[in-house]
């Protein structure tokens, strides 16, 4: 399959994201469309791997060229998934101090 | 002889010290002796010095370095020969006689007062004598300051009433405009010849452009226009009355303000290669000379008059220095010292026995009740009005001589000026002594001839009026004019005139008439029925001194004080001050605008996020294009 | 030694005055420590051997390039020498004014004038830096702590405005620090760059602002009239008399030998602004009822006249300014101590309250007139040889701008006897009517002022060869 399907697919996926991490208010639901970009990203870099991987391999079967990509995908689970630990944490402590799981509600910060 | 050349300044130094620091200690009586006696030994050195010019000649005694930066080395030092032998003669001889009378005459003051104005008398000595002579110009400017300072300190001695601080103040900043010019003058000539020495200045002026000479010497004649009362700068001198009578007869008729006559006549040299400064000088002199007596004519006080009166004999002065003839004008300052101070100091003795009375409408025959000073100020009036052989007319002729040889119109004003004199004074002199008592009847109950120590000094000035004018005979008359004769090592650049003989007694012969007549008819008009009504009509504006001084505060004073006004209200506030705290509002309301983008709400930070990611990616991906477009801005 | 001598002094007496309590001991303290001072001062100045006793040289910042390098020229004896009589001027003629918490108000009085001594002696340019700002930020507490009722805005513009200047001044100093060859700070190290005219004519800014804040130059100069008259009057001594002299100081150590092409490219407008100052400083003097904004604008005035007569670059203008950094300090601190002495014993600084104090109060009437004398220039005070000098040295660079210039004596007169008359002469009004002439301490200080102002009057040369050096060092390099 061409490298462009992978691409325009995962833009979709990150644009949707960012979309519904602008528009929603409800934390949970940002908390997703967080995930979703990751994970745009993150096909995007095994897609990207894999087409380096399959050109180099042309030339040498034993390299490993492009497959490092494919590391930084478990490193981003990994770190998304400690985020998703942490962050449905505090989530869970804010509703527990506020009784609400809207975004804008805590902007005392703000000024 | 070099040797004592310094004492005669030291002398009045040392008066100045002791009186000023133990004024509160001193009994009155030894501060007048000591003011006195201080002056006093400064003539008799002034007298040695005379006579060793007389015999040896000029010298120059050199004491420190004053200023020695670079090229420009200005010494402390004191140059005696004719000139300033001669001024110094008269500045502590006169001003001898004012301290003796000033013992007496401001003997009611508080010990205190008593002492710091005599301390003042004696500093203002001192600074006419460094003036007088000091080598170079720097040290004739530190005297001409001096003497700016003393007059001012003297001007405001009675520093309870307001007027005479303004009085004061206006004389001090009138003769700082003066000053300036002079200021520059010096500025001229060091930055042309390097020097400020009168012996190198001279030496080489040839070499210096004829633009030049005429800068300089009109930058030093308009010092000169400050000190000595010349249109325009004239208004401080009448003002200057305030001060007590025997300091206007020191400072403000015999002494300071002939400093810019003794200047001009000093560097004769230069002068006399601008003709366009000699025309100007002799065209101020003469309009002065005439300006103030017509205002003369119409004054009630007595200090006025003789204050118009010593405006326009300083006139007449410049006059002489404008048609080259500088003994001329030396010598009628010589004169002028004898006869003004007389008059000035007869006047306090009126004004003594008047108790502070100045108005002349108020006296009137006071001719019974103090003869001595009756017959002073007479013999001081036939004197400026020049009969001979009475002093002023030898000076007087001399100057309308050099005058009518150079232009005769100047000499008919100059006559026509003469005539006006003889008749304001002789008014003067009518009106306050002769006809009847016109004051109060205490004040006539008191009148009394005034101490020995005040008749004394008008005696031996009034002798001086009389005789002092045989030092300068001219040769038609008999004489060998001793004074130019002295005067001639300074004075090198005399302009000779040759009238024939006979229009030469024409010329006296009219002038001396026309003064008789003035004098004859003055006295008629005045001595049964004076002038006591206010004058009207073209009267009016000569009584009020043609306006100059309304004139003066509208376009100078108050501007100035508007100006000041405007920078401090308008510009300091608003424009300058209002630009730097408006950089300050400017940071403070721009914070206060971009707080409102921290808004609080999440996805407004993640919306500028992601804009902010999109701009970075367009910049990367056109290639550097965007960035190279940014960077050929900067 | 002797310039290490002149920073360690004030900063560890300064240090030690903090801890002290008792408001007695704080005063005795400091005047004790900035006599001594003086008498350090005074015997460097007998000392003419440039290399032991009047430089000092120490490691301070290797990796820089920076080193701890002081040294004592002519000018630096000078200006030590104001900086060292004007503290114990200070401290002893306001000895019976009495101040909260006292032991900081005199601590941070003596660091001023550690900041003050190693600005006047730094011979690297970080070094410089570093004093300037010590000497500036105990200034900023002294006002904001024990100054006027409106001394928190005032202070606050003071600083900002001084400190933007510290700071394109620090970026000049860092840029010249590029352009040296073996990266140094050092003094000789930036007089021997020859930088391209364009450089020159930017950095030559950067450098100038700073400065012309500090004197303060028309139109920078609006921190200043405030800043004097909300401070302690202690401390408007010390600014005016010695701190608007490091700018002064600063042109010409650090402008003229390394900007040369600069200086000669901007005198004129440079030159220009000083002389609208001079005249517009004096017009709104005139105009003025407090004496400390009417001695703050005469000052303007003067400092107008000596920044035009630097940028004149010769040689008898330049001598005119040394001398004249002199004796405006010491002319203007005894203005200043007149005006304290009025408004600690009446209560007001303004002139249309006062009056006939001459009446009871003739000793200090006496001193003022003198000290207002040498204000304006008179001859036979100190002041008239250094504007005679500088005037000289402006007539030569331009007839034009002497004479507009000159016009400020004229106004100075004005103003100046206009305070003298309103102050002293007239009758007494209610407020001075039971004046009582100055304290004895008071009057012995103006006396030795006076007689410092007359005698340097009558004889100048001994400052105009103290100085002579550094007006050969400054003009040669160009």
């Amino acid at each position: 399959m061409p490298i462009q399907y992978y691409i325009i697919l995962s833009l979709a996926l990150f644009c949707i994201g960012i979309v519904g991490v602008l528009v929603r208010r409800n934390v949970i639901i940002v908390f997703m469309c967080v995930e979703l970009m990751l994970n745009a990203v993150n096909l995007l870099l095994v897609a990207f791997s894999k087409m380096h991987h399959g050109i180099a391999v042309v030339n040498d079967k034993a390299t490993t060229v492009g497959t490092d990509a494919q590391l930084f995908v478990f490193f981003i689970m990994v770190v998304a998934a400690a985020e998703v630990s942490v962050g449905l944490a505090i989530i869970v402590m804010m509703y527990r101090n506020t009784h609400s799981v809207d975004v804008n509600f805590l902007n005392r910060l703000k000024n | 002889m070099n040797k004592i050349v310094y004492l005669v300044p030291l002398f009045p130094l040392i008066g100045f010290l002791i009186n000023g620091l133990g004024r509160k200690s001193l009994s009155k009586s030894l501060i007048g002796i000591i003011g006195s006696a201080t002056v006093l030994a400064s003539f008799i050195v002034s007298l040695v010095l005379f006579f060793d010019v007389k015999a040896h000649g000029a010298s120059i005694v050199d004491y420190f370095n004053f200023i020695n930066v670079d090229s420009l080395k200005v010494s402390f030092a004191f140059q005696i020969d004719a000139l300033s032998s001669l001024f110094l003669l008269i500045i502590t001889g006169v001003g001898f006689l004012i301290h003796v009378y000033s013992t007496a005459y401001m003997i009611d003051e508080e010990p205190q007062h008593y002492g710091r104005y005599f301390a003042y008398l004696n500093l203002f000595i001192f600074s006419m004598l460094l003036l007088v002579m000091g080598a170079n110009y720097v040290i004739m400017f530190i005297g001409w300051e001096g003497v700016g300072l003393c007059s001012y300190l003297l001007i405001g001695f009675w520093f309870k009433n307001d007027n005479f601080n303004y009085a004061a103040k206006k004389a001090f900043v009138m003769n700082r405009i003066g000053d300036l010019g002079f200021l520059l003058a010096l500025f001229w000539l060091i930055q042309k010849l390097g020097t400020a020495n009168y012996a190198d200045v001279f030496a080489h002026a040839s070499s210096l452009s004829s633009f030049d000479v005429t800068a300089i010497t009109i930058l030093l004649f308009v010092g000169a226009m400050g000190k000595s009362a010349q249109i325009p700068l004239y208004t401080w001198l009448p003002d200057a009355m305030a001060g007590p009578t025997p300091v206007s007869a020191l400072i403000h008729a015999a002494t300071m303000v002939t400093a810019g006559i003794y200047m001009i006549a000093r560097s004769n040299v230069l002068y006399s290669m601008s003709e366009v400064t000699m025309n100007l000088v002799a065209i101020i002199g003469l309009a002065t000379a005439l300006f103030s007596a017509t205002i003369a004519l119409k004054q009630n006080d007595i200090k006025k008059v003789l204050a118009y009166s010593t405006v326009s004999q300083l006139g007449y002065m410049f006059l002489g220095l404008g048609v080259g003839a500088y003994t001329g004008a030396v010598f009628h300052v010589m004169t002028h010292a004898f006869f003004k101070a007389l008059l000035f100091l007869a006047a306090g003795s009126v004004i003594h026995a008047m108790h502070h009375e100045q108005d002349i409408r108020k006296m009137g025959g006071l001719k019974k009740h103090l003869p001595i000073t009756h017959i002073t100020f007479l013999l001081g009036c036939i004197a400026i009005s020049g009969i001979p052989p009475f002093s002023g007319f030898f000076s007087k002729d001399e100057i309308l001589a050099a005058a009518f040889a150079k232009n005769p119109i100047y000499w008919g004003l100059g006559v026509a000026g003469a005539a006006m004199t003889a008749f304001y004074m002789f008014r003067l002199y009518a009106t306050t002594f002769l006809g009847t008592f016109r004051g109060t009847h205490d004040q006539e109950h008191h009148l009394h001839e005034s101490p020995a120590a005040m008749t004394i000094p008008l005696i031996i000035l009034a002798l001086l009026s009389v005789i002092g004018g045989f030092v300068g005979v001219p040769e038609i008359l008999g004489g060998h004019h001793e004074l130019r004769s002295f005067l001639s090592p300074v004075i090198t650049t005399e302009v000779e005139h040759h009238i024939e003989h006979s229009t030469e007694y024409l010329l006296m012969g009219i002038s001396v008439a026309v003064a008789a007549i003035a004098i004859i008819f003055a006295i008629n008009k005045f001595s049964k029925k004076p002038e006591l009504a206010e004058a009207t009509g073209f009267g009016k504006v000569l009584s009020n001194k043609w306006y100059v001084d309304e004139l003066y505060d509208t376009v100078f004073v108050r501007t100035t004080l508007a100006k000041g006004k405007f920078l401090k209200n308008i510009i300091e506030k608003n424009i300058i001050d209002g630009a730097v705290n408006g950089v300050g509002k400017l940071v403070n309301y721009s914070s206060r605008q971009l707080r409102l983008i921290q808004s609080g709400l999440v996805s407004g930070y993640i919306l500028f996020m992601v804009l902010a990611i999109i701009v970075v990616v367009l910049i990367w991906v056109n290639d550097g294009y965007i960035y190279k477009f940014f960077s050929t801005l900067f | 030694m002797i310039p290490v001598l002149l920073i360690l002094i004030p900063l560890l007496s300064g240090l030690v005055t903090f801890f002290l309590k008792d408001e007695k001991a704080a005063k005795s303290w400091s005047l004790l420590s900035s006599v001594i001072t003086l008498a350090v001062v005074f015997s460097g100045l007998f000392i003419y051997d440039h290399n032991s006793e009047s430089n000092f040289n120490a490691a301070w910042l290797p990796a820089l390039g920076s080193s701890f390098s002081l040294s004592l020229d002519g000018m630096g004896k000078m200006l030590t020498l104001l900086t060292a009589i004007s503290f114990p001027v200070v401290f002893a003629s306001t000895y019976k004014n009495s101040y909260k918490e006292s032991g900081s108000f005199y601590g941070l009085m003596l660091l001023t004038q550690a900041g003050l001594m190693g600005v006047f002696v730094a011979a690297d340019a970080l070094l410089f830096y570093f004093f300037w700002e010590l000497a500036l930020i105990p200034v900023y507490f002294l006002c904001s702590i024990w100054g006027g009722e409106k001394r928190i805005a005032v202070t606050f513009k003071f600083f900002i405005y001084t400190f933007i200047g510290s700071l394109l001044m620090l970026a000049g100093i860092l840029y010249l620090y590029f352009q040296t060859p073996d990266h140094s700070f050092a003094i000789k190290s930036l007089y021997s760059l020859h930088l391209s005219v364009k450089d020159q004519n930017i950095i030559f800014w950067l450098f100038f602002i700073a400065f012309a804040i500090k004197m303060p130059i028309f139109p920078f100069h609006t921190w200043q009239p405030d800043t004097y008259e909300q401070s302690p009057t202690a401390v408007t001594m010390i600014l005016s008399g010695v701190m608007v002299k490091m700018g002064i100081f600063a042109v010409i150590r650090w402008l003229l030998p390394i900007f040369p092409d600069a200086v000669a490219h901007f005198s004129t407008i440079i030159i220009i602004f000083s002389i609208i100052g001079m005249i517009y400083a004096s017009l709104i003097a005139i105009q003025q009822d407090d004496i400390k904004r009417l001695i703050a604008y005469s000052s303007i005035a003067h400092i107008g006249l000596m920044c035009a007569a630097i940028f004149a670059h010769n040689r008898i203008g330049l001598e005119g300014v040394l001398i004249q950094m002199f004796n405006h300090g010491i002319n203007v601190i005894g203005l200043w101590i007149v005006a304290d002495v009025i408004e600690q014993q009446l209560g007001t600084r303004k002139l249309s309250e006062l009056g006939g104090l001459a009446q009871k109060a003739p000793v200090l009437a006496i001193l003022l007139v003198v000290m207002a004398l040498a204000n304006i220039a008179l001859p036979l005070t100190n002041a008239f040889v250094g504007e005679f000098l500088m005037f000289n040295g402006l007539f030569q660079y331009n007839v034009w701008f002497a004479a507009i210039a000159g016009i400020s004596i004229i106004l100075a007169a004005v103003y100046t006897l206009n305070m003298v008359q309103k102050i002293f002469y007239g009758n007494t009004v209610s407020i001075t009517a039971n004046a009582v002439d100055a304290k004895n301490n008071v009057q012995w200080i103006l006396i030795v002022l006076v007689v410092v102002v007359l005698l340097l009057g009558v004889y100048p040369q001994p400052l105009i060869n103290l100085t002579k050096d550094t007006v050969n060092i400054i003009l040669v390099n160009r």
